[in-house]
């Protein structure tokens, strides 16, 4: 069977910093990772292939420098890199990028055999939207999953999945159809170490790399900038509180300090001593 | 949307590119409101979201309508006269079977038609499991534009719609239009907004719209649904006293800190995201943008930096408390009081003051 799993090259958000002056992001020397959510997706895929058989493609739309996280990926198991780089997908909100991923995984579907399962990540650590799962799946007419916890059933014979759906107050049982796209909850499985192996194989391996034209994008206006509906008017960092916070002094105690504190904070709301109170002993 | 890199000068090009609405659009009107339910029972974050679509169709002169969902019965008929309650002229009463519970395929094509049929100009849902599950593949369908988790949406001098978002992983807020497509869409996280008055006995008008759909059409099956035990949830969200850990704690034993001073207080307690992604603390505990938004009468974060992406989560606090050793950092731009220390060491001197203090036996305070 063929696993395709979307994963997105993110800055390691912990280390953002912003400039305290100009309120600008200081990007220079932050680490990329691969974005966590996508790592379960990508070992549940590899769980898969080794239950199976059959081969994990991993897909990446960005700038060359993304081959960094698929050479990663192909390092913790998979079998293939493709990465999907090009000027025009520069600026791509999240419907612009499913147009251009949606694209690429057809072509890897003509190229190396049509995709069972597509997998994302949940959501990414950067945008946070959980939209570009969902987008692939409409785009590709396939059926959607998402918040899988786990996957009970594959039977390619029947073209079934029999799988467990997070979803609001629960857990779902679901019977659905390949070929579908996934998205895997965080902590739904653990992500392997890579073996030495694969790790040979990995700083070895030849990663496919497309351009629009190569991934059989012919509308460029779909793409990038152009092909997204949203703008992003402004970004600005939020105002501080008229006031900051009141610093309470350190006394010459631990507990003097708590005492302190403890007495600034009722200082400052007298009424929430009593609820406080209250919720402290039980009723 | 949104995951664009704000590349300023790209995005100002673009924006000036505003021309008039396309012809196809011009008829779309109204502001929808999608009302979740949940095995019969409205979610609150729609409530919350009729209360920020009234001030958005008030602003903009149009109709704010909520759209309801489900199999035909008492349930949707009392979710319409709630949704009324909370502040819509109209709901789009949408009844099949099919729509008993929820799964993307019927859901997110029979809420598609409904847009088709009535043409809003903008559509709101809760950022939930099941309302970012919808959101996403509606907004493909129809090729326009989505913004997610918003902490503010505001009408326009142009009347389009401004929404804003954290951005970067947190550190900065944008703010995003779909200016040449409709309708606008965007999810907002539940406990973000403020829950509107409920008007008893408010009425409005009850569009019934047909969809197609028969079983035979949908693939997916409900095989069966576990709910959570009680005892798994946390009340975090509700919760009127909330104590935080951050990577101040420096290791997951000393999140035990964190929960002593939240067990004197009979509080709940979270963690902020680095802490979920370490796997410390669950993520049901996680407080910020992509976690849980908290709204408690005292919140004490501890080795918390106070990134936007959490502070957007409980900023809804009547008092927030802050321990950092960092005197700069962004937690105090925003707490009503701090302390300058380490969180490690002075989070079990303050768990006994609080207990010695609160204790029903200690009347000697009380008293002097």
């Amino acid at each position: 069977m063929h696993f395709v799993v979307c994963i997105k090259q993110v800055p390691d958000s912990a280390q953002i910093r912003v400039h305290p002056v100009t309120n600008t992001i200081m990007r220079q020397g932050v680490p990329t990772i691969i974005n966590p959510y996508d790592l379960f997706s990508l070992e549940e895929a590899l769980r898969l292939r080794d239950k199976v058989g059959g081969e994990v493609t991993v897909l990446t739309m960005g700038p060359p420098m993304a081959s960094d996280s698929l050479r990663k990926a192909l390092t913790i198991g998979a079998d293939r890199a493709v990465l999907l780089t090009d000027r025009f997908f520069a600026g791509s909100d999240t419907l612009a990028t499913t147009y251009a991923l949606a694209q690429a995984i057809r072509k890897i579907g003509e190229t190396f055999g049509p995709p069972d399962i597509v997998f994302a990540g949940k959501q990414t650590i950067d945008g946070d939207t959980a939209q570009v799962g969902p987008g692939i799946a409409k785009r590709l007419d396939m059926l959607q999953l998402t918040y899988v916890s786990a996957i009970v059933e594959l039977d390619n014979e029947a073209r079934s999945v029999k799988l467990e759906r997070r979803s609001e107050g629960g857990t779902q049982l679901l019977q659905s159809k390949l070929p579908c796209m996934i998205t895997m909850l965080e902590g739904s499985n653990v992500v392997r170490r890579g073996r030495i192996d694969d790790a040979l194989r990995a700083a070895r391996a030849e990663i496919v790399t497309w351009s629009a034209k190569d991934a059989g994008i012919e509308d460029l206006q779909l793409c990038g900038l152009r092909g997204s509906p949203t703008v992003v008017k402004k970004v600005f960092a939020p105002p501080a509180r008229a006031e900051k916070a009141a610093l309470v002094e350190i006394a010459a105690t631990p507990a003097d300090t708590a005492e302190a504190f403890i007495e600034a904070i009722f200082a400052k709301s007298p009424a929430l001593e009593a609820d406080v109170a209250k919720l402290a002993s039980g009723f | 949307m949104s995951e664009q890199k704000p590349a300023p000068q790209a995005a100002s090009s673009r924006a000036s590119m505003k021309k008039e609405l396309p012809e196809k659009y011009r008829n779309h009107k109204h502001v929808w409101v999608f009302i979740e339910m949940e095995r019969g029972v409205v979610h609150p974050v729609s409530f919350e979201l009729l209360g920020e679509g009234r001030k958005l169709a008030d602003q903009l002169g149009v109709e704010l309508a909520g759209v309801v969902m489900g199999a035909p019965g008492e349930d949707v008929k009392q979710a319409a006269r709630e949704t009324f309650a909370y502040g819509a002229d109209v709901v789009y009463l949408v009844e099949n079977p099919v729509l008993a519970d929820y799964r993307n395929e019927p859901y997110s094509k029979a809420l598609t038609q409904l847009v088709n049929a009535h043409q809003p100009e903008i559509l709101l849902l809760g950022a939930t499991t099941l309302g970012r599950d919808l959101a996403g593949s509606v907004a493909t369908t129809l090729l326009t534009g989505l913004t997610a988790d918003c902490t503010e949406l505001r009408v326009d001098d142009d009347k389009s719609l401004a929404a804003t978002r954290p951005t970067f992983g947190g550190s900065l807020l944008c703010t995003i239009y779909t200016l040449n497509y409709r309708p606008q869409m965007a999810t907002v996280r539940p406990r973000v907004m403020p829950m509107p008055a409920r008007q008893e006995g408010r009425e409005g008008r009850i569009v019934p719209f047909v969809t197609d759909l028969t079983e035979s059409d949908i693939i997916t099956k409900i095989l069966s649904f576990m709910p959570d035990r009680d005892s798994n949830k946390s009340n975090l969200a509700f919760a009127d006293v909330v104590v935080a850990g951050g990577m101040g704690l420096q290791s997951p034993e000393n999140f035990q800190l964190v929960k002593n001073l939240a067990a004197v207080l009979g509080a709940e307690f979270g963690a902020s995201r680095p802490l979920i992604q370490k796997g410390w603390v669950t993520a049901d505990r996680q407080i910020g943008q992509t976690g849980k938004t908290i709204r408690p009468k005292l919140y004490i974060a501890a080795g918390i930096s106070g990134a936007i992406q959490h502070r957007v989560g409980v900023e809804g606090a009547d008092m927030i408390v802050a321990i950092n050793t960092d005197k700069n950092a962004q937690i105090f731009d925003f707490a009503h009081l701090g302390i300058v220390t380490d969180a490690i060491r002075f989070l079990p001197a303050l768990t006994e003051a609080f207990r010695k203090r609160l204790s029903p036996h200690s009347n000697d305070r009380l008293a002097g």
